[in-house]
């Protein structure tokens, strides 16, 4: 392990890859400061410039645009209380309250040190873990993998649905029947293209998550624009206060950061749960540890109110590598995006990757470290002046969201057929969108359904043609029964609790 | 049972699951393949069968907490103006090439949202894909089609 972790900061620490790290880093901050948009826009937006540099390259550029994207989230939360991601709501809490008086620097600063100590915390917890899982899920089986994988698209339309399950279930379907569209990957056969030739290799991947994420976000913003509930309330942005935090704050960061640290890990390691549950439990948890006197400050601008959700929606990050490094099953929107890039340079995670590409499995853990060392480095000294980012006005900020993503198609098929279809894609997910239909479990689907297709077709083939692989082995019975358990929950809850 | 956007979105999806169904049962697969447990066409039948079934327990389900858009609040307008724009960019990107299409794109875009800066205008147009276009095609050395400048001269 020790060879590996020297192998991986050898890699990340490279010239050109520290680079890659701060721009990365800046690009997410910027962008995830952007109401609206979150790590997933940031991420999708990077892919098309990440597969001109080595695979190792772009996967560390992709970290640093994550976290400093999660940053740049609770940055709009605190400022100007518009959480640029769900899983920066919680920060607005106690942030946004200790910016209107007069302390958005030191709420600032103190988001950025629980961000970093939880995520160095859950850092070494991946370091630890990852080898491990890896080793016990060589043992998987295509059943089990099937398994995972419908646990993994029923988890994520679970939590991220918020009432709306069968609405997510709805999404996970389509996002399976547009990553159908092109040749079998057997036999060869077109399937959906309707003798287009466009389609015969399939739908892009980055077409998909750009016009889901980044075009459809934007179009969003503009049709909901004389939404009176969207109005966001503005503080001053050019007098932050003071960074500094005092010994007693500092003291109480102490007692929080660890347990949120451990509960954000825990919660990002389970497929589905993810940054946004992992803060709001933090936040819970935290109010019950703390004494009544700081209880009653809770949503008033608490210190700890503060740093429990921003150390774990940090830590919560990183956990979400463990199932999409070690399965190769991503457990979030944001994983998945990850996902379809690594498949893009040629990669395929699970339990095989730490044996056949050490390198890229250790430079991406340590490049998450590194991306979060320099995202405190980097981005503490120009908060005030990255503050400023947030006056942009919108008028020019969507076109250019547009801009970059019919680019990014451009670039990647100079074809006028992609960017037809991506347009209308995302004029498709806007109105969805309007109607609180989720894109996240979307996403996870159409990037897991090849492997899920191909997982199917070798159990039944083993199984001859039968289910019965379904509970065979008391793995996959387990995996299936959860699901089962799941979805009966998730109906009964949505739709027959209130009314007995 | 009450008739509102989300049951009439849920019952276009079953007609588009209906409909994927019986184009999945259309895929051609080998002769050799057909009585097999698993062929070209498998899969996408039990998506099939997934779809309608989730949009169909939509559409019979009651709502608990039915979302209805107030259509007064929404930019239709400004919305379409801008797709349109997009769909003639699209169009034109390749034909006319990235440097003008791309700067007429922003440019139009940014006037539809309201912007009534000229000098912000172009400053974030013209000037700004030159020096986009310098960093992709001059620095990072990506490829970017534009018969215009080629014609002109300026690019190779």
């Amino acid at each position: 392990m020790i060879e590996g972790i020297l192998i991986g900061l050898k890699t990340a620490l490279s010239f050109q890859n520290l680079i890659m790290v701060m721009i990365g880093c800046f690009a997410g901050t910027i962008i995830g400061m952007l109401p609206g948009l979150g790590p997933m826009t940031a991420i999708a937006l990077m892919i098309p410039i990440t597969y001109g540099f080595d695979p190792a390259t772009g996967l560390i550029l992709m970290a640093g645009v994550y976290y400093g994207a999660v940053f740049g989230g609770s940055t709009s939360s605190i400022l100007i209380n518009a959480p640029g991601v769900p899983g920066t709501v919680a920060t607005s809490f106690d942030g946004y309250p200790m910016a209107q008086q007069g302390k958005a620097g030191k709420a600032l600063a103190i988001a950025a040190y629980s961000s970093f100590a939880g995520g160095t915390i859950s850092a070494i917890f991946l370091l630890i873990a990852a080898p491990s899982l890896s080793k016990i899920s060589l043992s998987f089986r295509s059943p089990d993998y099937f398994g995972l994988m419908i646990l993994g698209l029923t988890a994520v339309a679970a939590f991220s649905a918020k009432g709306n399950f069968l609405k997510a279930m709805m999404m996970c379907v389509l996002g399976l029947m547009l990553a159908s569209v092109g040749q079998d990957t057997l036999s060869d056969i077109p399937r959906f293209t309707f003798n287009n030739m466009n389609l015969s290799d399939g739908i892009s991947f980055v077409l998909v998550v750009m016009a889901t994420f980044a075009m459809s976000e934007a179009l969003t913003i503009i049709i909901k624009g004389n939404d009176p509930s969207k109005a966001a309330k503005q503080i001053s942005l050019t007098d932050l206060g003071s960074i500094k935090v005092n010994k007693e704050e500092t003291k109480q960061m102490a007692v929080t950061i660890p347990r949120s640290s451990i509960l954000g890990f825990i919660v990002g390691v389970l497929p589905g749960a993810g940054a946004t549950i992992a803060s709001f439990l933090a936040y819970g948890m935290e109010r019950n540890f703390v004494n009544n006197e700081e209880k009653e400050k809770f949503g008033k601008g608490s210190v700890q109110g503060l740093s429990a959700p921003e150390t774990a929606n940090n830590a919560a990050c990183s956990g979400s590598f463990v199932p999409l490094l070690t399965l190769g099953i991503p457990g979030s929107g944001t994983t998945a995006v990850m996902l379809g890039a690594l498949l893009g340079f040629g990669i395929q995670p699970g339990p095989r990757l730490y044996q056949t590409n050490p390198d890229i499995f250790w430079s991406v853990i340590m490049s998450m470290y590194i991306g979060m060392v320099v995202l405190l480095i980097l981005n503490l000294p120009l908060i005030p002046y990255i503050a400023r980012i947030l006056a942009v006005p919108r008028t020019f900020l969507i076109p250019m969201i547009l801009f970059f993503s019919v680019t990014g198609i451009y670039l990647m098929s100079f074809n006028n057929f992609d960017i037809f279809l991506m347009i209308g894609i995302a004029v498709i997910a806007t109105i969805l969108r309007l109607y609180d239909f989720p894109m996240p479990p979307l996403i996870l689907a159409f990037v897991l359904g090849g492997l899920m297709e191909e997982n199917l077709r070798r159990s039944l083939l083993i199984s001859d043609g039968s289910w019965a692989f379904l509970w065979d082995r008391p793995l996959t019975l387990c995996i299936m029964l959860t699901i089962i358990l799941i979805v009966i929950w998730q109906i009964y809850n949505s739709y027959f609790k209130k009314k007995l | 049972m009450k008739i509102n956007s989300v049951k009439i979105i849920s019952l276009l999806f079953f007609v588009l699951s209906a409909f994927y169904l019986y184009s999945a049962h259309q895929i051609q697969v080998f002769a050799f393949d057909e009585g097999a447990p698993f062929n070209a066409k498998t899969f996408p039948i039990y998506l099939g069968y997934a779809g309608m079934f989730f949009s169909g327990l939509k559409i019979v389900l009651p709502d608990q907490k039915p979302i209805e858009v107030d259509p007064t609040y929404l930019e239709f307008k400004k919305t379409i103006l801008l797709v349109l724009t997009m769909i003639i960019y699209g169009a034109t990107i390749l034909k006319v090439g990235f440097f003008l299409s791309t700067s007429l794109f922003l440019v139009f875009s940014y006037y539809f949202l309201g912007e009534r800066r000229w000098k912000y205008i172009i400053i974030f147009s013209f000037p700004f894909v030159a020096m986009f276009m310098y960093l992709l095609h001059g620095v990072l050395a990506v490829y970017l089609r534009d018969p215009l400048l080629k014609y002109i001269g300026i690019m190779g």
